[in-house]
Parts: structure tokens; C-alpha cells; sequence
């Protein structure tokens, strides 16, 4: 390995997140060996991967996605996003991959494009239950057939293999599906020669673009990588790395700040050294990687747990406040009962009331009790099983707190602000996280499938 | 005496996961974080205290080549589920920064 090291340039957290085109263009005149972008994350919740939509918009995903493929092209590197379109599922991967075809056309590009499928085969996913192959995360209830079947979609979520072999059948762009946070940095960086250690560290820190930097936002973060060590320099000049700003981010998202498991193997952090080369350059070391004895791949699934309405409104009355949770359990007893009117039982629904301005951050949590301010929002969540009886029941929550009565009114017009009209929204499908297991494949490929294709 | 939130240069919580919390206090100056790790204060029965959970729920890690303390503990929702009030854990810091660390700052 030269002693220049490889050099990655990721271009921001979040592909659609935004970066700026200065932090591109210094980033790209360092000669970086590739160029990539992290797609997504189960962050944003479960609702995405459900409903096979992005949490980013289709505008400002095009725009950071015509800019990268710009670079590689120009500088001949390949392109890599990992988890695309946000959770990485088959419908995430096309619409990224749609995306891609458009800007090409438009712009007139041509490359060899590679996508890596990262949906579970059900029923290879059942065999592999069978098996004992399959362990729950986070005190999850064992994997079964049933909880497989219920699923609207399980993703798996590949380590760099199938990235690298992507790239050696020949491919420059490369859109992954689910993919464990570092991979796609990992890949070429290991295909380079460079031994796991520095390559996963790498991978940590660019996954999420500048964040190891301050001021912290989205933009550019290049990252060279040694064969014992790795080097972060932010490309905006506005923006510095310090061993804070590193050490920070080496705790992002992670149970432990010095084991992290990822497939195929274990980062242990725990004698890293963080140290200032420049007042914005930072030197990573001491990091060491041990391998599993078995490789195993993350799932992700979520099913379908009803249809939400919601709706928001405050009060600015201090007799209400004085005595709101009197109020509310009152409002809900009222509700019950006018939704018996209409026929539908306390037993079909579910009603979730956050008091902002008390503790609608932290609910039970909250550890300051008897607050009394000057005024206080309300965002009423409703959870039935179809929508029309969510929305139904909210309607009926929404006018009760509206007009019902309490102790020494004076308000008697109306006891809370509604800021919309229309005030209630359907949120339509509510996911919840259902599968959150490990499965160990026969190899890191058999998951994911790789599909190449000729662009422009 | 010193609080938390004016000793440290950082404390935050995020998601590590959709159904566990984790939260970091992070200090620019080593000094400071020895002196405030030899307190004792911080310690995974004062998290299951703040965060009104089992102490053996809590996974807490001292690291000092970061000059930093690490809680992990369960949500109270899953993410995103019904109720839940912090669908990316940002937010549940708080508790931690009016801590009282017996250790006059310089």
C-alpha cells in the first residue's frame, strides 16, 4: 500500500440532506479513490420501511445525486450509496435507482450501474428459523413463522461483500440496499489491500458525512485511510475536525462506545487514540478488528399495527391548565362514551394525548412534576384498525376538548386554539419495528442479489 | 459543586437502535473528565434513577480515550410506535444536565 493511503469522500449524512458544491469541488480536487453516500436509516422510524416511501424528498435527492454522479464520472471513481432510498428495501432501491437512470439521461452520462436487493426471502428466511439460525436483538421475542408472515417487509442488511463483488464484475455505480452503516466504505477500501481495522473505523466516520466535524452539519467529509491508521480532514473550510468533534461521533447510535459488531466481525475501540495533526486534520488509531466465528446479517421488519389519526391544538386558559390532567381524564371518559353512540367500542381504539409544555418530550420520563406555564399544546394521536374509525374517534376527541366544560370556565366559547383547518390528519398506516433479529446465511452473498445493468 | 451542564461540553441522547437509548456525556479536557469519573457519581444506578429503569437494564461504559461517559438503556416506546414522544431519541438528555458533581471546576 503507498504511503498516500486510500482516500474516500463522503458528501453528506444523509443523501438528500444537502452538502455544499464548494465542499464538493475541494473534496474532488484531492483526487478521493471514491465518492459515496449513505441512503438512509431506521432514525426516521418504522413508517419508511413500511410503506416503501423515502423520509427525503424526491427533489433534494435528485440534486445531491446529480452532483455526485457528476464528480465520478468526471474523475472516473466509482459512486456507492448504501441503504437507498432510505430504508433499503426493493421499492427504495428502484426509485433511487430511477433517479439515477433520469439524471443520466439528462445529463447525458453512461456507466456501468450495479443494485444489490436487500429484501429477505421469506421463505429462506423460515428454513433458516427452523434452523436456529435466527436470534433476537434487544430482548426481542424469538423469530417465528407467524411474525415472518405478518411482516409488510423485512429487510437484511448486507456488510461489504456484495458491495466489493459489485465492484469487481465491473460496476461505478453502485446502489446498495439495506447495508450495515460502514460497508460501503469498507468495500473498496478493503479492496484497496487495507486491513479491516482502519477500514471499518473509516467507514464509522464517513457514514454520516460531516458530523465529525464542528460546526456539525450536512455537508463533505473526506477520510484517508493507512494500514494502521486513518486520517479525517473536512473539505469545507468553514468546518474543523478536533479529537472532540471525532471522539464525539465515535459514540454516535452505538449500545457500547467500544465494541461495535457489525457482519463478519467485532470493532473494538476501546484504545483508540484521537490526536490533532493540524487546528481541523485529526489522526485516528489503535483500533483492532476481530473476526466472527459465524457471519451473521441484521434484519429489519416491520408490520402493520392499525391507522392513526391525529390532530394539534393548545390552550392559553390558566384555569384549564391548573387543572389539565383532571381535564383530560375526564375528555377521555366523554369520548368513550360518544364513540359507543356511533358504535364503536373503548376496545377498538386507542387514544395517546402529549401535553407540550409538560411533558410532551418525555412523557413518563419527565422528571420536573407541577409545572405550570403559560400555555399548553396538545397533539391527540388516535390508533384504531381501520382509518375511518381513527379518524372518526378523533373527530370526537378533537371537538370535546374543544367545548367540553370544567370547573369556573370562562372561556366558554372554546377552550382550545386549533392553528388548521382542516384540524385532524390522517396518518394512514402505522408500522411498528417487529423484527429486529440476526440470521446467520450460508455466505455474506446469498441475501443479496446483484443485478447489473449498462446506464446511458 | 458543579453541574453537569456547566462542566461538560457535551450531552446528548440518540436512538442506538429502534428500541434502545443511548446517552453520552463527553468533556474537551481529560482532567476534568478524571476528576469527575473518580466522583463515582455517574454510574448506571444514578441512569436507572434518571430514567426510571432496572440498574441491570442499564449498559453503562466509562471511555477514556474519549474523555466520555456512555448510558444505554431501553426505550420507553419503540421508536415510532403508538405514544411515542421522541421518534429519533434526541430529546432525553435533559435529566442528566442538572446533575450535581461534587468537584470544583477551575
Amino acid at each position: 500500500m503507498s504511503t498516500t493511503g486510500y482516500t474516500m469522500l463522503s458528501t453528506s449524512g444523509i443523501l438528500g440532506y444537502g452538502f455544499a458544491e464548494e465542499s464538493l469541488r475541494i473534496g474532488m480536487s484531492r483526487n478521493p479513490q471514491v465518492i459515496g453516500c449513505d441512503g438512509g436509516s431506521t432514525d426516521p422510524g418504522p413508517h419508511y420501511l413500511g410503506s416503501g416511501t423515502n423520509f427525503c424528498s424526491r427533489l433534494s435527492v435528485k440534486r445531491d445525486l446529480r452532483l455526485m454522479l457528476q464528480a465520478a464520472v468526471a474523475a472516473r471513481i466509482p459512486c456507492i450509496i448504501g441503504t437507498s432510498g432510505g430504508a433499503g428495501g426493493e421499492p427504495h432501491l428502484q426509485d433511487t435507482a430511477a433517479l439515477v437512470r433520469e439524471i443520466a439521461r439528462e445529463e447525458g452520462l453512461s456507466f456501468p450501474m450495479a443494485l444489490i436487493h436487500a429484501e429477505a426471502d421469506r421463505a429462506v428466511l423460515k428454513r433458516r428459523v427452523g434452523q436456529g439460525r435466527v436470534k433476537a436483538l434487544a430482548k426481542l421475542p424469538a423469530l417465528d413463522e407467524a411474525t415472518v408472515d405478518r411482516a409488510t417487509r423485512i429487510v437484511g442488511m448486507m456488510g461489504p461483500e456484495p458491495i466489493a463483488r459489485a465492484l469487481d464484475q465491473g460496476a461505478q455505480v453502485v446502489l446498495a440496499g439495506r447495508s450495515s452503516d460502514p460497508a460501503q466504505w469498507v468495500a473498496p477500501a478493503m479492496r484497496a489491500g487495507l486491513p479491516p481495522a482502519p477500514c471499518w473505523y473509516a467507514g464509522k466516520m464517513l457514514e454520516c458525512g460531516a458530523e465529525p466535524t464542528t460546526p456539525k452539519e450536512p455537508d463533505c467529509l473526506l477520510v484517508t485511510v493507512h494500514p494502521d491508521h486513518l486520517v479525517c480532514e473536512p473539505p469545507n473550510p468553514i468546518r474543523r475536525c478536533t479529537p472532540l468533534s471525532v471522539a464525539n461521533f465515535a459514540l454516535h447510535e452505538n449500545a457500547s462506545p467500544i465494541h461495535h459488531t457489525e457482519p463478519g466481525g467485532l470493532l473494538d475501540t476501546s484504545a483508540v487514540r484521537f490526536e490533532a495533526v493540524t487546528d481541523r486534520i485529526v489522526r485516528v488509531s489503535g483500533m483492532t478488528w476481530h473476526p466472527a466465528d459465524t457471519y451473521t446479517v441484521k434484519l429489519e421488519g416491520v408490520e402493520l399495527a392499525g391507522y392513526r389519526a391525529i390532530t394539534l391544538c393548545g390552550t392559553r386558559d390558566p384555569g384549564l391548565i391548573a387543572q389539565i390532567d383532571e381535564y383530560l381524564a375526564t375528555h377521555r371518559a366523554k369520548v368513550e362514551a360518544k364513540a359507543a353512540d356511533f358504535g364503536v367500542p373503548a376496545s377498538a381504539w386507542k387514544m395517546a394525548i402529549r401535553t407540550i409544555g409538560r411533558d410532551g418530550v418525555m412523557g413518563a420520563r419527565e422528571i420536573v412534576q407541577g409545572a405550570q406555564p403559560h400555555e399548553l399544546g396538545f397533539v391527540v394521536e388516535v390508533l384504531a384498525e381501520t382509518q375511518e374509525v381513527a379518524n372518526a374517534v378523533l373527530a370526537m376527541a378533537r371537538t370535546s376538548l374543544l367545548h367540553a366544560d370544567f370547573k369556573g370556565r370562562l372561556c366558554k366559547e372554546g377552550n382550545m386554539a386549533f392553528p388548521f383547518s382542516p384540524s385532524d390528519i390522517a396518518l394512514g398506516p402505522l408500522y411498528r419495528f417487529s423484527v429486529f433479529h440476526t440470521v446467520a446465511p450460508d455466505d455474506p452473498y446469498e441475501m443479496f442479489p446483484i443485478e447489473h445493468e449498462r446506464v446511458g | 459543586m458543579a453541574r453537569l451542564r456547566d462542566i461538560a461540553q457535551i450531552c446528548k441522547s440518540k436512538n442506538a437502535g429502534p428500541f434502545m437509548l443511548t446517552i453520552d456525556v463527553l468533556f474537551e479536557d481529560a482532567a476534568v473528565y478524571r476528576q469527575v469519573k473518580a466522583t463515582g457519581v455517574l454510574n448506571a444506578a444514578l441512569f436507572a434513577r434518571l430514567y426510571n429503569v432496572a440498574e441491570a437494564d442499564v449498559l453503562f461504559t466509562p471511555y477514556d480515550t474519549a474523555s466520555a461517559f456512555k448510558a444505554t438503556l431501553p426505550r420507553l416506546v419503540p421508536a415510532g410506535d403508538f405514544g411515542d414522544t421522541d421518534v429519533y431519541g434526541a430529546q432525553q438528555h435533559a435529566p442528566l444536565l442538572e446533575v450535581e458533581i461534587p468537584i470544583n471546576p477551575a
